[in-house]
């Protein structure tokens, strides 16, 4: 598709996109979003570009490939265990670290976090491995 | 015991990293290490025989009962040292033997890891463990025997014995979990110790009768008897291993092993007993119509199994013993007669009994060693045969159950085995001198294990005491749990037994005489044979075999018809039928709200989302149908978004998209659709469809009815901020009090995308 | 308002089994897309539905009777996102299936593996 709109149109809202993507997958714990609809979000920001464009460009300017999202991602949910095991808990039991950061309060970083963010690059390596595979673009 | 196991399975596969050009003493090397695994257990003799048994055991499924444990008791020791001991022979008889094939590499790797598996089977404590054995033998007896497979009476009769012991091993397998059954257990240990419980319980019967048919096909009783003569296609070396000395006997192994658990029953001594004593009969009767010499010896080895199957049933402690003396005389003697006969037709180019004669002037040595092993084979003093045969009998006479009947069809047996003994010899050894292409000589390694096998008969004969104490007395004291001492000798006395044992030589010699002299005879014997035993079992097993091949092929034909539809129609159909059927059966329901449309944007909505997806069904374009199931996709997340699932809009919104994208992609690169279906078709979908949809309705209406309460998920809200600081309760599950699932998914995902990837890869030249 | 979505998950079943027994690869592949949907929505209709409650909570004890029920919500999550994973695979085979056949007829199937 060669539409001058179209093109201008998705390389602003991309950004935009992305950066949503990424909020919807922080704040999920809380409100609502989180590892799915922040992966699939992402993805399909990048696949509206490719729409625009096409899908090779998108697949050059993609520095890491969708295999390795993947493998980071599963990597992430995978690391998430270690902690509760070196606690000598339940496996896969959420672990939690309180820090303190002035003006904003208090932040709670836990494993759960660091699991929907491995979901959250398995969603996006496995959506773009569609869109690749499904363009024929390696 | 599991290093022993291991050993052989390494050094199996070694077998083929060694070329065998480079060396060619790999059956020699094979013979030594299964000598040293025999002098092994050897020097577990005055352990065993002080009634000590030997067990390890390494734990892998204990919940389930199964474990990977090994025992040595009397009796396992009393195999043990057959396998490797006649393993041993047999690997230099092999080494002479196979010098001339090709291939050999995969002959010893079959044959090597049989001992292996064979060793495994009677050193297996948990049942299940040795039926996996139990098994790997009659694999591994398949590909021996299919070994020259450019032959197809090869391949016939592998696969004839593949399909007999396999499918006897799958039916003791369901006897091994009835019997498991009633005591919780697989373990031999825990059987013996709740025989009680398990002899009174319902399931004894038929336990035992399934343990049998297991028993009886590897042991060839009658009447899956046939499979042996059959195996006879294999090489010589795998005949006088397996089909003599250690596979066949394996059914034994187990009744015996067995034997404190569920014999001294009546239907213990009666159903043993009774196939026994046939199988006997059978094997001697047809023994001594054949005109093969490796015919004769199969035969004869159906005969010896008939034995000692009668002898394990007939249950007395005398029999006991007289089984297992037997179990060596048998193997000493017909593993010498297999390796004779492979040399007998390596060396002259046949097998045929009219062909040969006058060997005894070509293979003087041969001839001796032949001479002892039949004598054995007839029972005659002194080998240990005829210390065998009088043990038979005296167990026979003793019998408790049907002793009158088992004692003449003993003696008619043992008869045509002596007939049969002599009538060999004199055909093969003696007579006229047969018409050689080249004089048969006896070179190389093939006599070593055959003599050293008749000497032992010989020298057990004489001091049969020697062999009792230490092998076949702790062998005893494992089946009958208690200490028993017996004494062996050649003579004792004039008695029933000893004039019983007259009588059977005499009228044996004079049948041999008979038959000897007027050639004419057998032959007409084999004629009436002809026209009485009209039906072969062998026949009558390949005739089965073929019409179920029929069978299937017409009923795959009806079943598998490669219509993608029909497979669909079917499973929805009967779907349908059977939830309305439920439906039905549950009537006498109130609808659970009443039907209203408030608030009417969500009444529209639906009413959107129905119209969207009736036109996506029997749209003709395909862009239509591909927009209307958007606009029914995004209907629904706008339901979720109404009923409080607001990350279930969102997901179903962005999935929605996505979906159309791929399909858009794809659909470019796509054909129109064609108009393939019928009117006639689209009505019966569309029948089929509301039938189905309907009861989904129903469903979905009797679902909202239901009272359920909600722990689980009540947990979940309250503890979601509490034990997991997040407040979106929803994604707390996905990534916390549920992430297993989670993790499930994605990784389902992975494989999805993974799928996709290789599908439509583009193929590297 | 259940007895209309009651309604509506049949017609969506009807329409996803129409579409799965006609020959067309596309039309059963958007088959199966509705026959998720319907599946999704029969889950979360089963549940119990209720309308301006989204389970979200505070930092005090919450309270799980003024709000919806999260565990379905969460299962059909997964399950959307796992459909998204199926119809894109079906979708693929679909797409290599074309490729060497050349025909869109799902019956051809029968000649390939024969």
């Amino acid at each position: 598709m060669n539409s001058i709109i179209l093109q201008i149109a998705a390389r602003h809202i991309k950004a935009l996109l992305v950066l949503f993507a990424i909020i919807a997958l922080l704040r999920g714990h809380n409100y609502p979003g989180g590892g799915f609809i922040g992966g699939l979000l992402a993805a399909l920001s990048v696949i509206y570009y490719g729409f625009a464009f096409n899908a090779k460009q998108v697949r050059d300017k993609l520095k890491i490939s969708p295999t390795t999202y993947i493998a980071l991602g599963l990597s992430l949910v995978v690391l998430s265990f270690v902690p509760s095991i070196l606690n000598q808990l339940e496996l896969m039991q959420g672990v939690w670290l309180k820090v303190q950061i002035p003006i904003l309060g208090e932040l709670k970083l836990g494993t759960p976090l660091l699991f929907d963010i491995g979901v959250f690059l398995t969603v996006i390596g496995v959506t773009f491995l569609f869109f690749f595979s499904l363009t024929k673009v390696e | 015991m599991l290093n022993i196991l291991l050993i052989y399975f390494f050094l199996s596969l070694l077998i083929f990293a060694v070329p065998s050009k480079v060396f060619k003493y790999k059956a020699i090397v094979l013979a030594l290490v299964q000598l040293v695994i025999f002098v092994y257990f050897f020097t577990k003799i005055p352990i065993i025989t002080d009634g000590e048994t030997l067990i390890s055991k390494i734990s892998w499924i204990p919940e389930l009962g199964l474990n990977l444990s090994f025992v040595l008791n009397g009796l396992s020791l009393a195999f043990a040292l057959l396998i490797t001991g006649i393993g041993s022979l047999v690997f230099i008889y092999a080494h002479a033997y196979m010098k001339s094939y090709a291939n050999t590499d995969r002959f010893f790797f079959f044959l090597f890891l049989f001992s292996g598996a064979m060793l495994g089977l009677v050193l297996s404590e948990n049942l299940i463990q040795l039926f996996i054995f139990w098994e790997l033998t009659s694999f591994l007896s398949f590909l021996l025997i299919a070994f020259f497979h450019e032959k197809e009476s090869a391949r016939n009769a592998a696969f004839q014995s593949l399909f007999i012991t396999g499918f006897g091993g799958l039916i003791l397998l369901t006897g091994i979990i009835l019997i498991g059954g009633v005591v919780q257990s697989y373990s031999l240990t825990e059987w013996i110790n709740n025989a009680d419980e398990i002899r009174s319980s319902a399931f004894y019967l038929p336990g035992l009768i399934l343990i049998l048919i297991g028993a009886f096909t590897k042991s060839a009783q009658f009447p899956f008897h046939f499979w042996l003569p059959g195996a006879m296609q294999a090489p010589t070396p795998v005949s006088s291993y397996l089909h003599s000395a250690t596979m066949v006997k394996a059914g034994f192994f187990l009744l015996a092993s067995l034997n404190p658990v569920l014999g001294g029953t009546v239907e213990w001594t009666y159903i043993i007993p009774l196939f026994g004593v046939i199988t006997m009969l059978v094997g001697a009767y047809f023994a001594i119509t054949q005109t093969d010499i490796k015919a004769i010896l199969a035969y004869t080895t159906i005969t010896a199994l008939g034995i000692l199957i009668l002898l394990i049933g007939v249950d007395t402690k005398l029999s006991i013993k007289a089984a297992i003396l037997f179990l060596f005389i048998h193997a000493f003697y017909k593993a010498t007669l297999f390796m004779v006969a492979g040399l007998i037709n390596k060396k002259t180019g046949t097998r045929e009994l009219s062909k040969l004669g006058g060997l005894a002037h070509y293979m003087p040595i041969t001839f001796v060693v032949a001479l002892l092993a039949l004598f054995s084979m007839a029972g005659l003093p002194p080998m240990l045969g005829f210390l065998g045969k009088e043990l038979v009998y005296e167990a026979n006479v003793q019998s408790p159950g049907i002793a009158s009947l088992i004692l003449i069809l003993g003696v008619a047996a043992n008869v045509l085995m002596i007939a049969v003994s002599l009538f060999f010899l004199k055909k093969v050894f003696l007579g006229k001198k047969g018409n050689y292409s080249k004089n048969p000589n006896e070179k190389g390694l093939f006599i070593v294990g055959p003599a050293l096998l008749a000497t032992l008969s010989l020298f057990f004969g004489l001091f049969p005491n020697i062999l009792g104490n230490s092998i076949i007395e702790p062998a005893i004291q494992s089946i009958f749990l208690e200490t028993y001492h017996i004494k062996l000798k050649l003579w004792h006395g004039f008695n029933k037994v000893f004039y019983l044992s007259l009588f059977t030589v005499a009228l044996g010699t004079l049948l041999f005489y008979l038959i000897d002299k007027y050639p004419k005879l057998l032959e007409n014997w084999r004629k009436i044979n002809n026209k009485i035993f009209t039906i072969k079992f062998v026949d009558v097993f390949s005739n089965v075999m073929d019409n179920f091949i029929v069978f299937s092929k017409r009923n795959n034909r009806v079943i598998q018809h490669g219509y993608h539809r029909y497979y669909l129609l079917t499973i929805i159909v009967v779907t349908a039928l059977l939830l309305w059927f439920q439906v039905f059966v549950t009537r006498g329901w109130e609808l659970p709200a009443k039907l209203s449309f408030n608030p009417f944007y969500i009444s529209g909505l639906i009413g959107i989302i129905m119209v969207s997806a009736i036109f996506s069904a029997i749209s003709k374009s395909r862009i239509a149908t591909i927009i209307a199931m958007g606009v029914a996709g995004y209907g629904i997340s706008l339901i979720f978004l109404y009923y409080s699932a607001i990350d279930l809009a969102i997901t179903q919104i962005i999935v929605e998209t996505l979906t159309v994208v791929m399909f858009v992609i794809v659909l470019q690169k796509l054909p129109r659709f064609a108009k393939l279906s019928s009117k006639a078709t689209k009505i019966r979908d569309l029948a089929i469809a509301l039938v189905f949809g309907s009861v989904m309705t129903v469903l979905a209406l009797k679902a909202i009815r239901l009272e359920l309460n909600y722990p689980i998920s009540d947990f979940f809200v309250e503890n979601s901020y509490l034990k997991a600081y997040g407040k979106n309760v929803v994604n707390v599950i996905l990534v916390d009090f549920r992430a297993l699932d989670t993790l499930g998914e994605i990784t389902v995902l992975t494989i999805a995308a993974l799928g996709v990837f290789v599908l439509l890869k583009k193929k590297k030249v | 308002m259940e007895i209309l979505l009651a309604i509506l998950v049949g017609i969506l079943y009807t329409a996803g089994v129409y579409m799965i027994l006609r020959r067309s690869i596309v039309k059963f592949i958007i088959g199966i897309i509705f026959l998720s949907n319907a599946t999704n929505l029969l889950v979360f209709l089963a549940s119990g539905i209720v309308s301006g409650k989204p389970v979200f909570v505070g930092e005090e004890l919450a309270d799980a009777s003024q709000m919806a029920d999260p565990l379905p919500q969460a299962l059909v999550l997964t399950a959307i996102v796992i459909g998204f994973g199926i119809v894109v695979f079906t979708l693929a085979l679909k797409f290599k299936f074309f490729e060497l056949t050349g025909t869109d007829d799902l019956d051809q199937l029968k000649k390939t593996d024969t």
